[in-house]
């Protein structure tokens, strides 16, 4: 373990500098794609704090992506907040949100978990759609150019958006790498390996559970409200089943459990699906292959495969 | 001073009585050695002890507290350690690291955890160890491990689930050296078969069967009990 902590800090800094380099080299087009990405993969850093850190499977993340999103898009909308407030309205819509789930789900394990979080985020997309008096619904609203500049800050300037998104996942890439390394975090990797024998050690094990629920949704609430925001636009979709699956996509892929499996796994499954797509109409065929020869061949995902080859010391 | 005890502690699984009306009494500073032949319920009796089985009737109280209510880490946050039966380990982190989850609950700060850590290791013999990743351990350094963890919470008792089984006889007769050095600085309450371990370190031993207590005395005492040699010794 020793001269990890120097080497894992020389990664991931140096991770963190690359995607600011590639700011001032990308191609528009590229560079776009890039800024969606990362905060995106925020949104898998908070997945994989429930999934990888703690081993809880929850298909209903969603509704967390959406609390955030709607949190902040209706205090715009209905409540005329500024963009600073109304992405705080989002981070806290999360916060209650998320516990809320957790007292409730994490009276169930295994199976019944998935399904509870499932539901949960269910009702959270059928309620959107039902009160699309005020949601709009599928439709969705489009934030106004206006309403996007914060601090001063233009934010649908790409310039100004990319940075954003990248502060933003520097921001979760870092709290990450510091949660893991605390005796927090060391407790929830311990509920994942052996929740038994962490509880008989006197863990209050409910307790980190719901710490680990409320601190995922609330990052992930984080990166849908940056969503929203940034891009411009709010939507029920963003609530649909889909938007759960892909987080777990991103964590299996890029390697649950590790820091920098949520953006590698992020990238990979856009630019696959981006580039096959120019290819073949039937793109999330080819996906789903590479899921699977991912899932046979490197089943810890792709920095799951780093750590267990060449670098032990992955945190 | 009793430290814990039980009265009528009971359990029924579907009709069946796992463990039946125990009245149960350990002074601090005890070994005690709890023996009785397989399925005399001997894990269920300690697993109501610690909170990992709900009982179906009785009380158990530690330290002078009714802790009858209380869920298993707020037992276990008292000044219980537990190991279990079956090796239970955290086998995918470092034995360093699983040792860490056990100090940490009892002490604050990074160096006073790694110093705690070290001093555990050491005393079991693992000092050597301390990188490996716990599931490559052999089953005896394992078993070691567990006991380590349940030193590293510094506990008042100390439950230990059939240490010995698995062991080597060299594995065992350095087992038998290490109680004896810990029962300087904790009470033990020891399930085991190996009546060796039980008559060279037990102060007393209580013989279960059929989910009774049906004898209890000193080591000398038991063995020389006919109805525990009917029930058990002459079994084994």
């Amino acid at each position: 373990m020793s001269g990890g902590g120097a080497r894992s800090l020389a990664l991931h800094g140096g991770v963190l500098a690359l995607l600011l380099a590639l700011h001032f080299v990308l191609p528009a087009y590229h560079h776009g794609n890039l800024a969606r990405i990362m905060v995106l993969a925020s949104y898998a850093i908070g997945y994989n704090i429930l999934f990888g850190y703690t081993g809880l499977l929850s298909l209903g993340h969603a509704l967390f992506f959406a609390a955030g999103m709607y949190g902040m898009g209706l205090a715009m909308r209905h409540a005329g907040l500024g963009p600073g407030p109304a992405l705080a309205a989002g981070l806290a819509a999360g916060l209650a949100v998320s516990a809320a789930m957790g007292l409730l789900a994490l009276r169930t394990a295994g199976v019944a978990f998935m399904i509870v979080t499932l539901m949960f985020a269910q009702a959270g997309y059928l309620a959107l759609l039902y009160f699309g008096a005020w949601t709009r619904g599928d439709e969705g609203f489009v934030i106004q150019q206006a309403e996007r500049i914060l601090w001063g800050i233009d934010l649908s300037d790409p310039g100004n958006r990319y940075l954003a998104a990248l502060a933003l996942f520097a921001l979760c890439l870092l709290a990450t790498l510091w949660l893991v390394e605390r005796p927090f975090g060391k407790v929830l990797v311990a509920i994942r390996e052996n929740e038994e024998r962490a509880r008989m050690l006197g863990y209050n094990v409910f307790a980190y559970k719901l710490g680990a629920v409320i601190l995922s949704g609330t990052v992930s609430a984080a990166a849908g409200a940056a969503y929203g925001l940034l891009f411009g636009y709010v939507g029920a979709t963003f609530a649909s089943v889909q938007y759960s699956i892909f987080p777990l996509l991103w964590v299996l892929l890029g390697g649950a459990g590790t820091v920098l499996g949520p953006l590698i796994g992020t990238l990979f499954m856009f630019y696959l699906i981006d580039l096959s797509s120019g290819v073949t109409s039937a793109y999330m065929l080819v996906a789903g292959v590479v899921l699977v020869l991912v899932t046979l061949f490197a089943p810890q995902g792709l920095a799951g495969l780093l750590r267990a080859r060449l670098w032990r010391w992955l945190p | 001073m009793t430290l814990l005890s039980t009265r009528g502690l009971t359990k029924r699984f579907d009709g069946l009585h796992a463990v039946e009306d125990v009245d149960f009494d350990l002074p601090e500073g005890q070994v005690r050695a709890l023996i009785g032949p397989n399925g005399a319920g001997k894990t269920t009796f300690v697993g109501m002890l610690c909170g990992r089985i709900t009982p179906s009737a009785g009380t158990v109280a530690f330290a002078g507290r009714d802790i009858s209510h209380l869920p298993a880490h707020r037992r276990i946050g008292l000044g219980m350690a537990y190991t279990f039966q079956i090796t239970s380990v955290f086998a995918r982190l470092s034995v360093a690291e699983n040792v860490a989850l056990a100090a940490r609950r009892k002490v604050r700060g990074a160096l006073g955890v790694r110093r705690m850590v070290a001093r555990s290791l050491a005393r079991v013999g693992l000092e050597g160890q301390s990188g490996q990743i716990a599931g490559t351990l052999s089953y005896g350094h394992q078993r070691l491990l567990e006991i380590a963890m349940g030193l590293a919470q510094r506990p008042r008792l100390l439950i230990l689930d059939e240490p010995t089984q698995g062991l080597s006889e060299a594995e065992i007769t350095g087992f038998k050296a290490l109680l004896r050095d810990l029962s300087a600085s904790a009470t033990i309450l020891l399930i085991e078969h190996n009546m060796s371990v039980v008559m060279e370190t037990a102060d007393r031993v209580t013989v279960l069967d059929f989910g009774r207590i049906l004898a209890e005395g000193s080591p000398a005492e038991i063995h020389a009990d006919r109805a525990v040699q009917a029930a058990y010794l002459g079994t084994a």
